[in-house]
């Protein structure tokens, strides 16, 4: 019993090995200063104009569009506190969904001490938050929209392009955390019509502490770090070269497992179908406008850390949403927004699946997973009395 | 962020199950607050001859409830009442801060199931103080804070 099975790539993913191979260059041999005038600055001038350009071209950006930063958090708080200031002489009232990964949550409550008032827009049971909604949440004095493009818990996609018209009709910027839908699914800005979009390497075979935040020409935006004049002057500090590097490379690599996803996709279908066959479970969020790798399912009165401890113990890594694995005593809020009751969202867990997972790791899931649960409910005091109903 | 000593009582737990003809049941905690610890004593002559419990929670609720079972087996009512959250830490080598309500819980499941057994015999006690395991609802400090 020596088999792994990683299923948390929506938390991070390993880097991969041609993007190392990519990025070393940039350490030893080309490692001049983007912004230093003689020969090997330009060369490193060079190389960073040509990643921007690359990413650029796959999100459909033009180069000046895109904004590097060090990861998706700094993308998110840039994104809202940027807007949300150089707008505030027109109103102090921002649009969002109550289900935001905490970047963004905690951004808001950061906004709320600066006078800003957040109208929280809730999704659906389905996980999906209805552009009718994010209209009905504007007002007057509304001066920026944001929701995510996919939950990070529950893998939902959420009509972006959409959304975005709405914001517009009203001539308020929009902004979308799609940290987790770039690098899985096509994201084209210009097609969804966004003003700006975060993204987060690691998120897809990069090395973490980079990211990059797509603002369009012409968008309101504070500068979020005085300094140089890196980032057209809107972001300070020396270009992390080697980073853009590889970020660039891993997203050629990881659009070109785009035409992999049926397999991703069969797989997470399979693996629902085998989870949905334990009773007592319950599968979280619309599968059909979802990320191809995500499942997120809860299985009652089991608990979630309990889960993952013993998943852990027979080389499974996933994750959950119990208020048991963090430090607060609150469940997810993600899985309460689809109104989850609280008691059954302390017993979820989310698996992510990749590319590089098999038919035989899903195999090994379904094995392992309903025995895990039989075991805890045998200890539960709740399953007992739900056995004698 | 478990001691191994935590780790083995949670994937080995100890006097799990039902315990039939119980003289005793104690349960505390709420799924809300996610989780619930339920004690069943069997009590011989004032000694607590066998028990056993059921938990629903996390590795470290389902680690103190084997652990205060084995602390309270063959003891004396007075004894076990001596029961505290910190003696079940110790003797799991610690609990990360943010657990040790778990303890708490499994000190008040033992207490519980001790007045429910005072309860049947009759006699008078004052042994509950009235935690119901939920810190939501509770703030005393059990040594989350130094």
């Amino acid at each position: 019993m020596n088999r792994k099975v990683y299923a948390d790539n929506a938390a991070t993913t390993p880097v991969d090995k041609r993007v190392v191979e990519a990025m070393l260059p940039y350490f030893t041999e080309n490692w001049g200063n983007p912004s230093s005038l003689y020969s090997v600055g330009n060369k490193a001038k060079a190389a960073l104009d040509d990643a921007r350009a690359r990413i650029a071209a796959i999100i459909g950006a033009e180069p000046n569009e895109i904004f590097f930063t060090s990861c998706g958090t700094e993308s998110d708080n840039w994104a809202i506190k940027g807007t949300a200031r150089a707008n505030a002489a027109k109103g102090k009232h921002i649009v969002t969904s109550s289900y935001e990964h905490h970047a963004v949550m905690h951004t808001m409550r950061a906004l709320k001490k600066e006078g800003f008032e957040i109208t929280y827009v809730r999704p659906g049971n389905d996980g999906i938050v209805s552009p009718e909604a994010v209209r009905e949440a504007i007002r007057e004095d509304t001066v920026l929209v944001t929701v995510m493009m996919a939950n990070n818990e529950i893998g939902t996609v959420n009509p972006i392009k959409e959304i975005a018209e709405v914001a517009h009709e009203m001539k308020i910027p929009f902004f979308t955390d799609a940290v987790q839908a770039v690098g899985h699914i096509p994201v084209d800005v210009k097609e969804l019509g966004v003003d700006m979009l975060s993204f987060s390497g690691h998120k897809f075979n990069a090395p973490k502490g980079i990211g990059a935040l797509y603002i369009k020409k012409g968008t309101r935006i504070n500068v979020f770090l005085d300094g140089g004049g890196q980032e057209r002057s809107r972001r300070g500090g020396t270009e992390n070269l080697p980073y853009i590097i590889g970020m660039a490379k891993a997203l050629e690599i990881a659009v070109d497992k785009f035409k992999d996803n049926q397999r991703v996709l069969a797989m997470r279908n399979r693996l629902a179908e085998g989870i949905k066959n334990i009773p007592y479970s319950h599968i979280n969020g619309s599968l059909t406008q979802r990320l191809p790798g995500n499942i997120n399912a809860a299985f009652e009165f089991v608990e979630g850390e309990s889960l993952l401890l013993l998943l852990d113990a027979a080389g499974i890594y996933a994750s959950t949403g119990s208020a048991c694995s963090s430090t607060s005593l609150e469940p997810s809020h993600v899985l309460l927004s689809i109104g989850l009751p609280v008691e059954i969202a302390h017993g979820s867990l989310r698996f992510s699946l990749s590319h590089d997972n098999t038919e035989e790791d899903v195999d090994y899931i379904l094995e392992v997973l309903p025995k895990i649960v039989e075991r805890l409910r045998m200890m539960s005091p709740l399953y007992d009395a739900a056995e004698r109903k | 962020m478990y001691s191994e000593k935590v780790m083995d009582h949670f994937t080995n737990p100890r006097n799990v199950g039902e315990l039939e003809n119980a003289d005793a049941i104690g349960e505390v905690g709420n799924a809300t607050c996610g989780d619930i610890m339920r004690i069943y004593l069997k009590i011989d002559n004032n000694i607590i001859t066998d028990v056993s419990f059921k938990t629903f929670g996390c590795g470290a609720a389902i680690a103190t409830s084997s652990m205060a079972t084995e602390l309270i087996k063959g003891k004396s009512i007075e004894e076990a009442l001596e029961l505290t959250n910190k003696a079940v830490v110790e003797a799991l080598d610690g609990l990360p801060p943010q657990k040790v309500h778990c303890s708490v819980l499994a000190e008040e499941a033992v207490k519980k199931a001790i007045a429910n057994y005072y309860d049947k015999m009759g006699i008078e006690h004052d042994i509950l103080k009235g935690c119901d395991g939920c810190c939501d609802h509770c703030h005393h400090n059990h040594g989350t804070e130094e």
